[in-house]
């Protein structure tokens, strides 16, 4: 485990700030306490200062999992969300796209939404921005990518592809052993 | 009374005779081993621990020093002896004692690229004359070196061949593949002592190519850095460089559990560099936004088309959708499109 570098938190902190954009401030300057992101086994982990100290008793090998993981770096240095991340990332989201009950199914099953089950999208919403995606009861299922912009999502057909999957909470049960 | 100091007399040239004597016979029980040639003489007998450990250690080394000194003396007189400038001098034999050397004898030198070649295919040095005959000048000459056999350097006239470029000097180009073929064998030469020496032999460093490979591009730039006086030390990267791997530094990262407070500041300078460097005209936002006023306006004027009555341009073109269509909005359309 060791602090991220430079370089490292700069890639972190771009794709973050797709998501929150400047809202990460709120998750580093924290009121309630002192947070941190550490890096164990190419994966960042978001824990308190407390919580570090008790992780340090434990051997590099024999430590799994700390705080909240928030993803990790691949081997080429790009650093992929896991969404373990999302407890974070939804109530600073920047932009949201709901989904309608009849397609809430298909997004937690790993599949991009289409047109068809887009209930609503924030305004300005660009193409390609990281959005995060809710339930029409406003809970939270995932996250993505806009594949339209808002004005787009208005003309095209029902079938087509609105938001790009990422990430779902289908996950934790999909990739259970894997999720950390 | 004269008899009797005769006998004294007799007796006390004995005494003195074995006195001389004494001083130059010594009797061991084992013979010492002597090296005369390296004034050398090994005693092998016994020594009485006795009379080493006790009171006259000294006297008792000396004593055995001397003796020894004396039949090493007695074995130098044996040889022959000559006299020069009053000295009495003997010629010392060749000396029989194998000394070790000082130093590690030498290895051999490791072969050569060309050696190991050789080996391999089982190539063989040929014992070549020195002299050669040359026809030209009608007499033996050596075959290397000042006056030799066939000198090409010495020709007043080159062939120019027919694939060769016409204006090219022949005379130019043959020093020049003479100094390049110099200084190939030079390279080769500290190439093989680098390698005798098990250092690694510097990198040729970069040989003009007509087309330089990406590795070999990157290479040149690495090289190009580090050549400075400071060995490119205060060189700066450029914006997208990627820093250069097997550069012999470590990675050092910040303590586990360090200074959070700071930690905490370098974050949120990063972010607000990061925020500094977003665009504050988003384009596609203005698009979108000018996209969305477009609509507004399209809608509008679908509106106002629907009983637009004042408006006369379109009008004929129109006319079937216009009946159609809404005349309850009419007016409302209408109003709108004027302000």
């Amino acid at each position: 485990m060791r602090p991220l570098t430079e370089d490292e938190t700069k890639i972190m902190f771009e794709k973050l700030s797709k998501y929150i954009g400047e809202n990460i401030k709120l998750l580093v300057d924290r009121p309630d306490g002192t947070y941190c992101f550490r890096l164990h086994q190419d994966r960042v982990y978001y824990m308190s200062d407390k919580i570090l100290k008790l992780a340090t008793n434990f051997s590099r090998d024999k430590l799994i999992s700390i705080g909240t993981c928030f993803g990790k770096f691949t081997k080429t240095q790009k650093f992929r969300l896991h969404i373990t991340a999302l407890d974070f990332l939804a109530p600073y989201a920047k932009f949201k796209v709901w989904v309608k009950p009849g397609a809430e199914q298909s997004f937690l099953y790993g599949n991009h939404v289409l047109k068809s089950g887009l209930g609503r999208i924030t305004e300005n919403t660009m193409q390609y921005q990281g959005v995060v995606v809710y339930s029409m009861a406003d809970v939270p299922l995932g996250f993505g990518v806009a594949a339209k912009s808002t004005q787009e999502c208005r003309r095209v057909d029902p079938m087509s592809i609105v938001v790009f999957h990422q990430a779902d909470v289908g996950e934790f049960i999909r990739n259970e052993d894997t999720l950390t | 009374m004269a008899a009797c100091s005769v006998e004294e007399l007799l007796a006390k040239a004995e005494q003195e005779e074995a006195e001389k004597l004494r001083s130059i016979t010594v009797h061991k029980e084992l013979d010492l081993d002597f090296d005369v040639g390296s004034l050398l003489a090994c005693d092998k007998n016994r020594i009485e621990s006795r009379d080493f450990r006790g009171q006259k250690k000294e006297d008792f080394l000396r004593a055995l020093a001397r003796d020894n000194t004396q039949l090493l003396i007695n074995e130098i007189w044996k040889l022959q002896t000559e006299r020069v400038e009053e000295a009495i001098v003997a010629k010392l034999p060749e000396p029989s004692t194998r000394l070790p050397r000082e130093k590690a004898p030498l290895k051999p030198r490791p072969p050569t690229k060309w050696e190991q070649f050789a080996k391999l295919k089982g190539i063989q040095k040929k014992k070549k004359t020195n002299l050669v005959w040359d026809d030209t000048a009608k007499e033996w000459r050596r075959r290397w070196g000042y006056k030799r056999a066939k000198d090409n350097t010495k020709e007043w006239l080159i062939e120019v061949p027919e694939t060769a470029d016409s204006n090219e000097d022949q005379f130019s180009k043959r020093t020049r593949a003479k100094k390049e073929r110099v200084a190939k064998n030079e390279l080769n030469r500290l190439r093989n002592i680098a390698r005798a020496q098990k250092v690694k032999s510097p990198g040729v460093g970069l040989l003009p190519k007509a087309q330089q490979s990406r590795d070999e591009l990157a290479q040149a730039v690495s090289v190009a850095r580090t050549s400075t006086a400071s060995a490119g030390r205060f060189q700066d990267r450029l914006a997208k460089e990627k820093a250069p791997r097997n550069s012999g530094k470590r990675r050092k990262f910040e303590p586990l559990i360090g200074d959070f407070s700071s930690e905490r500041q370098k974050q949120l300078e990063l972010l607000k560099v990061l925020d500094s460097r977003r665009p504050k005209l988003d384009i596609t936002k203005a698009v979108n936004a000018q996209m969305r006023q477009e609509d507004r306006e399209e809608a509008a004027a679908k509106h106002g088309r629907k009983g637009g009555k004042g408006r006369a341009g379109r009008g004929g073109k129109m006319a079937g959708r216009r009946g159609k269509r809404g005349k309850a909005e009419g007016g409302r359309g209408g109003g709108k499109k004027r302000d």
